[in-house]
C-alpha cells in the first residue's frame, strides 16, 4: 500500500531520549507560567494604579504580546537582543519569549476577571482599614485567580505547545528539539514526529485533567 | 464624637448634600430616615472617607476626615461600616472573613484575631457557622457576619447603611435584633434605615433628610409624634 | 533617516513574504471556516455521543503543536504516500484543518447560545429546520461567534509564521533571511512586527467593539 517501510522499532528506541526532552518541555512550560502569572499580576497592578506611565507599559506589553506571533516574540528576544550584543542561550530565549507571551495573554484574562468582581468588595476591604494593596492581595486577587483558572489552564497548554517554537533558536533539549535532532540523524521523520505528537497529546490531556481535579479541590466554595 | 460641619457634596451636577450640620455624641444612637436620593447614604460614606466632600468638615474625635494629612486607614479602624450589600469575601470562611482585617490592619496575632472573631460571631449568633463559606449562608446571616466583621475591629463608632433593605422580609428581624443589642450595649451608632418601628424604639435621636438637607432632627417621640417639617409630615404619612 | 543597507529589492522581498502570509491566512481561514461550520453544526445536531469520534479528532488538532502537525503532514504525504505536493498546499491544508478544529467549537458555542425558546417559536410558526437555521439561528449565533471568530482568524495569521517549516517563505522567514544577510536584526524585526501589529491590532479592537455592542443588546 505505502511505498514506504515504517521502521517503528528504530523510532521507539529513541523513546527514552524523547521522554527526557518531554521533561525539559514541561520544565520550560511550568517556569514560563510561573513567571508569566507573576508578571501578569504586576501588569494588572500597573493598570489599577492609575499611574499613566505604568498603565501605558501594561497596555503596550499586552497589545504587543497578543498582536504579534509568538515565534516573532521569541525571535525578538534571541536575535533582537543579539543585535544589542546580549547573547542568550536557546533555553533562556525560549523561556523569556514564552513568558512574555504568557504575561500578555494572562494580564488580559485577569482584566476580564476583575470586571466580574464587584467594586464593593474593595470598598468593604478599604472600610475595614486595609490599604489598596492589602485589599487587592487578600480580597480581590484570590477571586481574580479563581475566575481566571480555566483561561490559565488553556494558557498552560499553549505554553507547552509553544515550546516547539524553540526550533528557530536551535533549541535541542526539549521534546521537539530532541525529535528534530533524531530526525536529522535517522531521517525517520514520520515515525519520530508521530511519537512526539502522541507524547504532546498525552501531556496536554494530563494537564487539562489535573487542572479540573485541582479546581474541584481548591474552589469548594 | 463625630462632628459634621456645613458639608456640601455633589456627584457631578447633582447636589447631594447641601450644608449638613450634625454632631453625634459618644454612646448616642442616631437613626437617619428619608426618601431615596435624600443624601443619607452618601453622608455615611463621607464620614469614613470613602467619598470626598466639596466643602465643610467632618471630624471624628477631633481628626478631620478629609484632611490630606489624615491616615484614612487608621481612621477606618475606629469607624465600622456595614453596607446594604453585605460584601462577604466569598473565598474565605466566615471565621476567616472576620479575622482577615484584624490580622492585616490591626496586626493582631492569629490567635488573638481568632479569639476576637469567635467572640463577635457568637455575639451576633453565628457561633455555629465558623467554618462555613458565605455562599452557604442566608442574606440575614451574611449581614450579621458583616456586622461581626466590623465589630471585630473594635471600632468606636458603627455606621449602618440600610442594612436590612436587601433582605427578605423574614430575615430582617434577626439583623434588627443584633442592632438593638448593640445599641443597648452603648455603641455609638448612626443607622440609615427605612424601618420606622426600629427607629422609634432604638434611637436617641432621629434625623430626617430631604433632598440633601437635614430638615428635622429630634428624639423619636417628638419627631414621630409631632413632626414640624411639612416634608417630614408627608413622608410619615406616606410610610404608614 | 535610518542608516541601513536595505535596498528596494529587499523591501520587495519582504513585501512578497507579507503577501504570502496574507494569502496563506486567507485561504486557510476561508476553507477552515466552511469546514468548521459544517463540523460545528454536525456536532450540535448529532449530540455529544455520536459526534465523539469527530470531537476526538478535532481535539487532537488543538493538542499538538502546529509545527509538528505541519512536519507530520509533510512527511506523511511526501514520504509515506509518495505524493509530490508543494509546501504551500500542505501549509494551507494543515492550517485549514487547524482552523476548522477551533472554528467548530466556536460555531457550536454560537448555536448553543441561541435560546431554545426562540427556535421553538419559529418551528411552531411552521418554519422548516432549514428556515429556522438561516433566519433565526444564523444571525443570533453569528453575533455570539463573530468576535471569537475574528480572534481565531487573527490567530491563524500569527500562526502562519510557522509554515516556514514546509518551505513556504512567508514574512517572518523572509525577515530572517534578510537578517542573516544584512545583520540588522532589530531594525528588520521591527518592520516585521509592525506589519503583524498594524493588521492585528485594529481588527482585534474592532472585534472587541462588536462584542461590547452586541452583548448590551
Amino acid at each position: 500500500m505505502f511505498n514506504y517501510s515504517f521502521r517503528w522499532n528504530q523510532a521507539l528506541n529513541s523513546l527514552p531520549d524523547m521522554l527526557q526532552g518531554a521533561l525539559v518541555t514541561m520544565e520550560i512550560a511550568i517556569l514560563s507560567m510561573v513567571i508569566g502569572i507573576a508578571l501578569a499580576i504586576a501588569l494588572t497592578l500597573f493598570r489599577l494604579s492609575g499611574n499613566r506611565f505604568l498603565g501605558a507599559i501594561a497596555v503596550t506589553w499586552v497589545e504587543i504580546a497578543r498582536n504579534t506571533p509568538a515565534l516573532f516574540q521569541i525571535y525578538m528576544v534571541h536575535f533582537g537582543l543579539g543585535g544589542f550584543g546580549v547573547h542568550l542561550s536557546p533555553y533562556l530565549s525560549l523561556l523569556i519569549g514564552i513568558a512574555f507571551n504568557n504575561a500578555g495573554y494572562l494580564a488580559e484574562n485577569f482584566r476580564g476577571a476583575l470586571k466580574a468582581i464587584p467594586e464593593t468588595q474593595t470598598r468593604a476591604a478599604r472600610s475595614l482599614g486595609m490599604t489598596p494593596l492589602q485589599a487587592f492581595r487578600n480580597v480581590v486577587m484570590p477571586q481574580m485567580l479563581r475566575i481566571s483558572f480555566l483561561p490559565m489552564t488553556n494558557q498552560m497548554v499553549w505554553a507547552i505547545l509553544m515550546t516547539s517554537l524553540g526550533a528557530v533558536v536551535a533549541m535541542n533539549t526539549d521534546l521537539y528539539g530532541v525529535t528534530s535532532e533524531l530526525n536529522a540523524r535517522t531521517f525517520r521523520t514520520f515515525e519520530l514526529f508521530a511519537i512526539a505528537a502522541v507524547i504532546f497529546y498525552v501531556i496536554t490531556k494530563i494537564i487539562t485533567l489535573s487542572a479540573r481535579l485541582l479546581a474541584a479541590r481548591l474552589f469548594r466554595y | 464624637m463625630i462632628e459634621i460641619e456645613n458639608v456640601h457634596k455633589s456627584f457631578g451636577a447633582l447636589k447631594v448634600l447641601k450644608g449638613i450640620n450634625l454632631t453625634v455624641a459618644k454612646g448616642e444612637v442616631l437613626t437617619v430616615i428619608g426618601g431615596s436620593g435624600s443624601g443619607k447614604s452618601t453622608l455615611l460614606t463621607c464620614i469614613n472617607g470613602l467619598e470626598p466632600i466639596d466643602s465643610g468638615r467632618i471630624l471624628v474625635d477631633g481628626v478631620e476626615v478629609h484632611a490630606k494629612a489624615t491616615d484614612l486607614n487608621r481612621l477606618r479602624q475606629k469607624i465600622g461600616i456595614v453596607f446594604q450589600q453585605w460584601n462577604a469575601f466569598p473565598h474565605l470562611t466566615v471565621l476567616e472573613n472576620v479575622m482577615l482585617a484584624q490580622v492585616k490592619v490591626l496586626k493582631r496575632s492569629k490567635q488573638q484575631a481568632e479569639a476576637e472573631a469567635v467572640k463577635q460571631l457568637n455575639h451576633v449568633g453565628l457561633g455555629d457557622k465558623l467554618a462555613v463559606y458565605p455562599s452557604r449562608l442566608s442574606g440575614g446571616q451574611q449581614q450579621r457576619m458583616a456586622i461581626a466583621r466590623a465589630l471585630a475591629m473594635s471600632p468606636d463608632y458603627m455606621l449602618f447603611d440600610e442594612v436590612t433593605s436587601a433582605l427578605d422580609p423574614q430575615l430582617v428581624g434577626e439583623v434588627l435584633d443584633t442592632l438593638r443589642m448593640l445599641a443597648s450595649e452603648g455603641m455609638t451608632m448612626i443607622c440609615v434605615t427605612h424601618e420606622m418601628k426600629f427607629a422609634r424604639e432604638v434611637s436617641d435621636r432621629v434625623a430626617f433628610f430631604h433632598k440633601g438637607i437635614m430638615a428635622e432632627i429630634a428624639p423619636p417621640e417628638e419627631l414621630f409624634g409631632a413632626p414640624k417639617d411639612p416634608e417630614l409630615q408627608k413622608f410619615l404619612f406616606a410610610t404608614h | 533617516m535610518f542608516d541601513t543597507a536595505l535596498t528596494t529589492k529587499d523591501l520587495i522581498f519582504l513585501a512578497q513574504g507579507a503577501g504570502m502570509t496574507l494569502v496563506v491566512t486567507a485561504i486557510s481561514v476561508f476553507f477552515g471556516t466552511i469546514l468548521g461550520i459544517i463540523f460545528g453544526v454536525f456536532r450540535y445536531q448529532v449530540g455529544p455521543w455520536w459526534a465523539a469520534p469527530l470531537t476526538f479528532v478535532l481535539d487532537v488538532f488543538r493538542s499538538i503543536p502546529l509545527l509538528i502537525q505541519l512536519v507530520l503532514a509533510n512527511a506523511f504525504i511526501t514520504t509515506v504516500l509518495g505524493i509530490r505536493i508543494s509546501g504551500f498546499a500542505i501549509a494551507c491544508g494543515v492550517l485549514s484543518l487547524y482552523t476548522a478544529a477551533y472554528c467548530a467549537e466556536i460555531v457550536r458555542g454560537g448555536i448553543e447560545a441561541v435560546p431554545q425558546t426562540l427556535r421553538r417559536a419559529a418551528r411552531s410558526l411552521g418554519m422548516t429546520w432549514g428556515q429556522d437555521m438561516t433566519s433565526i439561528v444564523l444571525p443570533l449565533a453569528t453575533r455570539v461567534a463573530l468576535p471569537s471568530w475574528i480572534g481565531l482568524a487573527l490567530g491563524v495569521m500569527k500562526d502562519s509564521a510557522l509554515v516556514y517549516i514546509v518551505q513556504v517563505v512567508e514574512l517572518l522567514k523572509s525577515t530572517q533571511i534578510l537578517i542573516t544577510r544584512l545583520q540588522e536584526p532589530l531594525f528588520l524585526l521591527m518592520i516585521c512586527g509592525l506589519f503583524y501589529f498594524l493588521i492585528s491590532f485594529p481588527i482585534a479592537r474592532f472585534g472587541s467593539y462588536l462584542e461590547k455592542r452586541w452583548s448590551n443588546d
